[in-house]
């Protein structure tokens, strides 16, 4: 292969997608911009939440703490009882959000050197608000615990979380990797279809498949400036997530950033395999959304769970790559899991990537119809 | 000592032995058979959709052909195509400059493309434009010049290369007739440096300036030769007049 031309040619790939300012700011602003939107709009601000309170064996330290719960005005202590028996109901009537359960040693343990046991129990049936809740209720204690904590005496509380209803959290937090896997899509597939099919429609696809440059290089020249630009895309994601939302980043950032750069290969594979099978630019584009974007987002679990999809739709989203990436972006930034558990995803998005690269150059023709 | 080689070293820069293109039950291009001699300016002409476009798809490699056999610079152009792109210039019918870039930014494209070194593209660069007359221009974006400096600029870029043989598919469709007339002249230019240039046009004044036509009508080549020869051949005063009567009997393009 000859390196000059291929340079050459990204050279002039970098050089289309710099010069157009319009579409180069949207690209750039667009994870910011998505990550934001959805975020709040997935957030809520909660007041009154309704907590219940099950302290078995009352004194003054647990009484100490649920006074701290009733002094906010977030909270609003609905009823007190002794035995976890009353909560069931409660839960089910939806008269209560929020149960906080203390150990019967709970007191005596927090001046011993046991842990202060405590369960939360959230109502989660509405996932966003159900994990501010529990973030909620987290603060309160955590601030109770900081101020018990005195040099020579360490308190330790341990809260024990039951989301109920929904034990497969949906969040904010979630969703940031499904944005990631969405705004990647867009950038790669789209973009790349339509860099493509614009050279066909104004004929200088002819000039270049007269040229020594080989179609495989034409493919390469295209892809990678595009993949510079979506590895741009990951980080600003990220960084507005984290600096607006505080989503965590349990796992490897150069693991997650590889992932992302495979994920992308497959979404630009698929973008030149559109810009080949469509003959003008806005046949690419919405040839474009329709195959990448709506499989992507809505059967990737992004926005809808799959486990909650009729059972003849499930196995379609074996096929959709978002969902196999989605698993892996979770697994790394919220579980903070590494290869050794995300291999298998990792396997299903590099098979992939090569057939789908496979067949956008056996479909990229050297010659015309 | 093969055909092809044979056919290049007698100076032949293209020949087509009943090179035919067919797109379903319609022949585009009908066992069409023809030399090109190096060095000449090869005028190929026909009325839109007799099949021009189709023919010089199929001589640089865009097609392939239906029927018949064609060898360019010495290269069949069924199975030797990466020979035959080293060694030619293309001017499709569309504008093939990229208009968001800058004059300098498409010839060091295409430069870096043909595998010329910086210094070659640097050198070729200046001499390009200084002869254009564009060189202050050079940093200016392509999609601001004037229809016809667009097409010289294009022209000049099918020959950074140096190729042996330049086509040409209508390049002068649509400019005024003083920027067809330099046009021509830098056709002239890339002759006398010994580029073979083969152009199609339906302007028929400019077959005039040709040393050899071929008149295609509906697929076929109806008549070849110089344009003195055909004039006296038909007994009329232009190539325009010997073009109107052979074109007369066609069915498919628009003079039918």
């Amino acid at each position: 292969m000859n390196f000059n031309a291929l340079r050459a040619f990204m050279v002039k790939e970098l050089r289309h997608i710099l010069r157009d300012r319009q579409t180069l700011t949207v690209l750039l602003m667009m994870p910011l911009v998505q990550v934001i939107l959805f975020g709040f709009a997935l957030r809520s601000d909660v007041r009154n939440i309704r907590l219940v309170v099950i302290d078995p064996t009352p004194d003054h330290a647990t009484l100490d703490l649920r006074n701290r719960f009733g002094a906010t005005s977030t909270f609003r202590i609905v009823g007190t009882y002794q035995s976890t028996d009353s909560l069931e109901p409660l839960f089910r009537a939806g008269r209560a959000d929020v149960a906080l359960v203390f150990d019967p040693d709970f007191a005596s343990h927090l001046n011993g050197s046991e842990p202060a046991r405590l369960l939360i129990a959230v109502d989660a049936s509405d996932p966003n608000t159900g994990t501010t809740y529990l973030a909620y209720v987290r603060t309160v204690i955590q601030s109770y615990q900081a101020e018990l904590n005195q040099p020579g005496r360490q308190v330790e509380i341990v809260t024990q979380t039951r989301m109920r209803f929904n034990p497969t959290l949906e969040s904010v937090n979630l969703f940031v990797p499904g944005l990631i896997a969405l705004v990647l899509v867009l950038v790669s597939a789209l973009m790349t279809a339509i860099s493509l099919s614009r050279e066909k429609e104004r004929g200088t696809m002819e000039v270049l498949l007269v040229s020594p440059l080989r179609p495989q290089q034409i493919i390469v020249g295209k892809v990678l400036p595009y993949l510079a630009l979506a590895f741009a895309n990951v980080i600003t994601a990220l960084i507005a997530a984290w600096a607006v939302f505080h989503v965590p980043f349990r796992g490897s950032v150069s693991l997650l950033l590889a992932e992302s750069m495979l994920y992308t290969l497959v979404s630009l594979a698929l973008g030149v395999l559109v810009a080949a099978r469509t003959s003008s630019q806005r046949a690419a584009m919405l040839t474009a959304m329709l195959a990448t974007m709506l499989p992507n987002a809505l059967l990737s679990g992004m926005i809808f769970p799959i486990a909650s999809m009729p059972s003849w739709l499930q196995p379609f989203t074996y096929i959709v790559p978002a969902r196999w990436f989605i698993l892996i972006a979770r697994g790394i930034m919220l579980k903070g899991i590494g290869l050794t558990l995300l291999w298998r995803e990792t396997l299903v998005l590099s098979i992939m990537a090569l057939l789908l690269l496979a067949a956008a150059m056996r479909s990229f023709k050297p010659r015309l119809e | 000592m093969t055909l092809a080689a044979n056919s290049a070293s007698n100076g032949i820069a293209i020949d087509a032995q009943d090179l035919t293109r067919r797109f379903g039950s319609f022949v585009a291009v009908d066992h069409i058979t023809f030399d090109v001699k190096a060095g000449e300016v090869f005028g190929f002409l026909g009325a839109n959709g007799a099949g021009k476009t189709t023919a010089i798809k199929m001589l640089v490699g865009l097609l392939a052909p239906s029927e018949g056999t064609a060898h360019v610079a010495g290269a069949d152009i069924r199975t030797q195509r990466d020979e035959i792109k080293r060694s030619i210039g293309y001017m499709s019918q569309r504008f093939s400059l990229y208009a968001d870039l800058t004059v300098r930014e498409n010839i060091r494209l295409y430069g870096g493309i043909y595998g010329l070194t910086p210094d070659q593209i640097a050198e070729r660069t200046k001499r390009m434009l200084d002869n254009l007359g564009l060189s202050g221009s050079v940093d200016d974006l392509v999609g601001d010049l004037p229809l016809g400096w667009k097409q010289k600029l294009a022209f000049s870029v099918a020959l950074v290369h140096e190729p042996k043989i330049v086509f040409l598919d209508e390049p002068t469709s649509g400019v005024d007739p003083i920027t067809r007339r330099q046009f021509w002249e830098l056709i002239y230019a890339a002759a006398a440096r010994g580029t073979t240039v083969f152009v199609t046009t339906h302007y028929m004044d400019e077959a005039e300036y040709c040393d050899r036509i071929s008149i295609m009508v509906d697929g076929k080549i109806v008549e070849l030769g110089t344009p003195a020869e055909l004039k006296e051949k038909y007994r009329t005063e232009t190539v325009d007049d010997v073009f109107v009567r052979l074109a007369r009997g066609a069915t498919k393009g628009e003079a039918a």
